[in-house]
């Protein structure tokens, strides 16, 4: 029963999402469509049917109702709650209702309060947003109905792939999805400002917010994701080039350059066409990403289900969006004009070698993702991994990061070369001096040596745009900046370290017996079999301590999970102010001793704390551009009030 | 109307397409080896077992077509395939067997327990022949023919089905 009344709130937004659809279309035809006016209500009645269609799912997943199949096959009766809830969203049809959940509630948010833009534009907006609203409901509808029932009820469910059994994944994908759809609100605004002819600061200010805030959501994400990489697969590395990561890299590419042109259209009205560009490539980029990892095209040696249907929906989705989006973009943006201009020594320009930058990147890791799949059309297999996006990606962004540190320096519409002098010469002797002492450090790539040089470089510029301020009167937005800048530095330097200082040893070990690596000692005390609540594993206990420190336990495991059966490893980790120790427990040989693989990373959890100041500092803009905006609009109303006063006397 | 305004249109368009025509084809999952056609490298393995020869490319080029099996005692799917290679065997065909990364008394209980189709079996403790002949899993098959040139691969272990299929692949090679 709830599953239908699930499943019939689903049509019923469907229908919604069409009338949305309608009625905005509509309004840019006459002068006062009737529809028009239901668009604004129909956004809102969508959000809280799709909250109720997802509310439902929860619950048939909450109670186990094994009568429904994505339950049956994507659950267990035995699970705890918390990942039998987060089952609901841990598979295909699950994670679509999710995301289609969260694109009405953003779109029944703009319909409640969004009241700055031409209602033309809002309406264009809102029409947009039901369009690609309503491919997703289809695509649930028609082919990933989530409410779908069993004949006959199964006796229990099939699990929940172990690997996916972890708090932080549990929330990982919505995390990633709050960011996609941020981005279908920028997008959308993009497609009805550019409809509607109005590419103003205004719409830039609008949109400005939803992009900081996906943009936020993306950091975390990929932060998350990444630490989870981490620590799950027991493999000791961070970041793979994996077609998944890269598919959720490219959204957060595009959304970096995409706040910071709606920053410049927003402040000095120039980059128009541009930013309108970028509102359409974020959000292809986050489709173009689901595309790729849902449809398998991709995964050719390691096979997952591949669904050929469902890629090709996807594609038919992204086609008919971004198809659709870009040929309004080559019809309307020669019409809208050209913005401000400014010169080549600005923060514009800074910003906009920062986007060019950016760009690039984007491209590189576009083009390395999908050059196998360009090749595999000639019969050539290839597999393009750190070899070729390290080194090409390096190329942009080493210029984009000395940039980085002297543009949030730079006046807006020209500054002189006098002004900086100072600023810029003690960013270039820090660097200097850095890359000096780090030479003599020890052995590293070359990469990690400009890494851990630049780090340091970035670390203090991104304080100086507060140098000779009253620190109290900064506007908390630029605060923002500072933090995520200073994130990016922090991030790197941890991302360096890893790669230049990180020792390794995989070692055959009898209990009782010590290893040395780097100034621990590991002794293995001895392993035991240990049993949860859907799994049992043998837990290696390894007293290890350096220097005077006093000994601590550290286990790492190796699980094996009865539903379904699956092994993994559960790697253990000892975290220092200075890094983090990795350990890993492996087979026994035969003559009694197990393998241990044990990793002494200095610093690297610096590239997630980096992660995490990045979307403070994304946080913090969001805080203060709201509030900047609440401001306005009061100083708007008190002009308008005196001068209806004015007027009347 | 200026064309740039245009380009991500048709870059966009150019991706749209190879992902079409990249869904509509069957989808191979397997990595095929790039020597097929090729002469086997040399090799002199080490026998694997105990009390029979062990392989070298001079086996391989006496005129007459062999099977070379890459296996190993560890391997699930191997035993799987193991009452094929015998069906194979009873028929005539020639198997050379290659193990890899064993050792003798594991290989010796594992052909007693499910069989010896080999006539020689070397052992490849580093997999070098192995990846030399492009064979990226275990078990896989190769038709060798007369002259050491390899002819046909079979990835995966032999099912049923496929003995006439290599059957005829090894007529084929003659």
């Amino acid at each position: 029963m709830l599953a239908e009344l699930g499943l019939a709130a689903l049509w019923l937004c469907a229908a919604l999402a069409l009338l949305q659809l309608l009625g905005g279309a509509l309004a840019q035809r006459e002068a006062t469509g009737e529809l028009a006016a239901l668009v604004r209500p129909a956004a809102i009645v969508q959000g809280v049917l799709a909250m109720f269609a997802f509310a439902m799912l929860l619950w048939v997943f909450a109670v186990t109702d094994l009568s429904v199949k994505l339950v049956a096959t994507n659950s267990h009766s035995m699970k705890p709650l918390i990942f039998k809830l987060s089952g609901a969203w841990g598979n295909h049809e699950g994670s679509m209702l999710l995301w289609v959940t969260v694109m009405a509630m953003a779109g029944a948010l703009i319909a409640l309060i969004e009241k700055r833009l031409p209602e033309k534009t809002m309406q264009a907006t809102l029409a947009s947003q039901g369009f690609v609203a309503l491919g997703f409901y289809a695509f649930l509808l028609l082919s990933s109905n989530p409410f779908e029932r069993l004949p006959i009820p199964a006796i229990e469910g099939q699990g929940l792939n172990p690997l996916l059994q972890d708090i932080g994944l549990a929330f990982h994908p919505p995390t990633l999805y709050f960011g996609y759809v941020g981005l279908s609100v920028a997008f959308s605004f993009a497609v009805g400002a550019l409809l509607t002819r109005q590419v103003t600061p205004e719409f830039a200010r609008v949109m400005r917010p939803w992009v900081l805030g996906a943009w936020v959501f993306l950091t975390l994400g990929i932060t998350a994701g990444s630490y989870w990489a981490y620590y799950e697969l027991g493999w000791g590395g961070w970041w793979f080039w994996d077609p998944v990561e890269n598919a959720s890299l490219m959204p957060w590419l595009a959304a970096t350059a995409l706040l910071h042109s709606a920053s410049v259209l927003a402040a000095r009205d120039a980059l128009r066409t541009w930013t309108i560009m970028l509102g359409v490539v974020a959000f292809s980029m986050s489709m173009l990403g689901t595309f790729l990892v849902r449809s398998g095209i991709l995964t050719s040696v390691h096979a997952f289900a591949v669904d050929p249907e469902r890629g090709s929906f996807i594609l038919f989705l992204l086609i008919l969006y971004i198809g659709g989006a870009l040929a309004v973009f080559g019809l309307r943006a020669g019409s809208v004009t050209e913005g401000t201009r400014f010169k080549a020594w600005s923060r514009e320009g800074a910003l906009v070698f920062n986007n060019v930058m950016l760009s690039a990147i984007l491209g590189i890791v576009l083009l390395g993702t999908l050059y196998p799949l360009l090749t595999e059309a000639f019969d050539v297999r290839v597999s393009v991994g750190p070899p070729y996006f390290n080194p090409v990606g390096a190329i942009f962004v080493v210029p984009m990061l000395l940039v980085m540190a002297v543009g949030p320096l730079l006046r807006w519409r020209g500054d002189s070369w006098e002004r900086l002098k100072m600023p810029i010469l003690v960013i270039a002797a820090i660097l200097i001096v850095l890359a000096a002492a780090v030479y003599f450090l020890g052995d590293m790539s070359v990469l990690a040596w400009i890494g851990l040089t630049l780090a340091g470089g970035l670390a203090v510029a991104s304080f100086l745009p507060l140098r000779g301020r009253n620190l109290r009167r900064v506007p908390i937005a630029t605060w923002g900046m500072v933090c995520a800048h200073f994130g990016i530095a922090v991030a790197l330097f941890g991302m360096a370290s890893e790669s230049a200082f990180t020792q390794e040893k995989l070692a055959a070990v009898s209990p009782g017996a010590t290893e040395q690596l780097s100034d621990w000692n590991i002794t293995l005390e001895s392993v035991d079999p240990v049993a949860g609540p859907n799994w049992t594993a043998l837990e290696a206990k390894l007293l290890v301590s350096r220097g005077n420190e006093k000994p601590v336990i550290v286990a790492p495991q190796s699980r094996n999970f009865w539903a379904p059966p699956q092994e993994t490893t559960e790697s253990a980790l000892l975290t220092r102010w200075d890094g983090q120790l990795y350990a890993v427990v492996g087979n026994q040989a035969e003559d009694g001793r197990w393998q241990l693989r044990l990793w002494w990373k200095p610093f690297v959890t610096f590239i997630w704390y980096g992660g995490l100041l990045i979307a403070f500092g994304g946080v913090l803009a969001i805080i203060g551009r709201v509030k900047t905006d609440l401001k306005r609009r009061v100083v708007k109303r008190a002009i308008a009030q005196r001068r209806s006063f004015e007027e009347a006397a | 109307m200026r064309l740039t305004l245009w380009i991500p249109l048709m870059l966009f368009a150019l991706f749209a397409g190879l992902a079409g025509y990249q869904l509509t084809q069957p989808k191979n999952e397997f990595v095929e080896s790039q020597m097929l056609g090729k002469p086997l490298p040399a090799f002199d393995l080490r026998p694997a077992n105990l009390g029979q020869p062990g392989a070298s490319l001079a086996d391989f080029k006496d005129g007459k077509p062999k099977l070379l099996n890459i296996w190993a005692s560890w391997c699930l799917p191997c035993i799987a395939e193991a009452p094929h290679l015998e069906r194979l065997k009873d028929a005539g065909v020639d198997i050379v067997g290659v193990a890899i990364r064993d050792r003798p008394q594991d290989v010796a209980r594992f052909l007693a327990q499910h069989g010896n189709p080999y006539s020689r079996i070397g052992a490849d403790d580093l997999s070098v022949i192995q990846l030399e002949i492009g064979s990226s899993g275990v078990p896989e098959t190769f038709v060798i023919d007369g002259q050491g040139i390899i002819r046909h691969q079979h990835i995966g272990d032999v099912r049923a089905g496929d003995v006439p299929k290599l059957l005829q692949k090894l007529e084929e090679a003659k």
